[in-house]
């Protein structure tokens, strides 16, 4: 559990609470990721939409997003808090460590096929082109 | 009333098929002229497809709301992986409908 793990949440609140509602809302859910040993580094109120379909009833919501650091304990609890949450009606957390790993695993690979293909391409002559290539390798 | 329905709903698909896997009829009829194209993701160098951006993940839900199958949307593997568990997520949260009129 000592891993760090990276998190996406998105929640959607009622229409019919205000903005003032909303920014207390978000400040309790982070103080409960804080108290549970997570971090979180970003949150985004993505404001007021439609909803592809009825939730509660409802035609449209608040949508927060936030992204957080922590070893998944914290998610647990956030979730329990959610579900009982009558304001909230409905939230989704996404692991996106994984994925991102990979994406990042992608792009390495291609930069470093780029350069291979440069460097064979110049030899001798474009020693400064693939050193600038190579920054963006590691 | 319902078969009508599915009728008007496979015409639609139909036309989708012949803008992205037919560019250019053949004069037989009977002959299709097919021309295999590429992943529009690999082109663009997608690595990730984000479940948020609804803008690009309804190019890929025809009327109906169903997800286009590759052989229409031209994706690969990879990406159609990607693009469907996408769409899902964005269902989850009613960014996309589950199920259009």
């Amino acid at each position: 559990m000592a891993e760090k793990r990276t998190y996406e949440v998105v929640f959607i609140i009622d229409p019919t609470v205000g903005d003032d509602e909303v920014m207390r809302l978000s400040e309790a859910v982070q103080k409960i990721i804080t108290g549970q040993g997570g971090t979180i580094t970003k949150t985004e109120v993505m404001g007021k939409r439609q909803l592809a379909y009825e939730i509660n009833h409802k035609r449209d919501g608040t949508y927060v997003l936030l992204e957080v650091e922590g070893s998944g304990a914290e998610i647990a609890e956030l979730e329990r808090r959610m579900r009982v949450n009558d304001q909230i009606l409905r939230y989704m957390t996404i692991r996106v460590d994984e994925d991102r790993r990979r994406a990042d695993k992608l792009r390495d690979r291609r930069a470093r096929k780029a350069e291979r293909r440069t460097s064979a391409k110049n030899k001798g002559t474009g020693a400064a082109a693939t050193s600038a290539v190579s920054g963006s390798d590691d | 009333m319902s078969s009508n329905y599915e009728d008007r709903d496979r015409e639609r698909d139909y036309g989708f098929e012949r803008e992205y896997e037919r560019p250019m009829p053949g004069r037989g009829g009977a002959r299709r002229m097919q021309r295999r194209k590429i992943c529009r993701f690999c082109m663009d160098k997608v690595d990730l497809i984000d479940f948020k951006d609804v803008k690009l993940l309804q190019s890929y839900i025809p009327e109906r709301g169903k997800i286009l199958p590759r052989r229409i949307s031209g994706a690969c593997a990879a990406h159609q992986r990607m693009l469907a568990e996408a769409i899902k997520r964005a269902r989850n949260i009613a960014l996309l409908p589950y199920a259009a009129d």
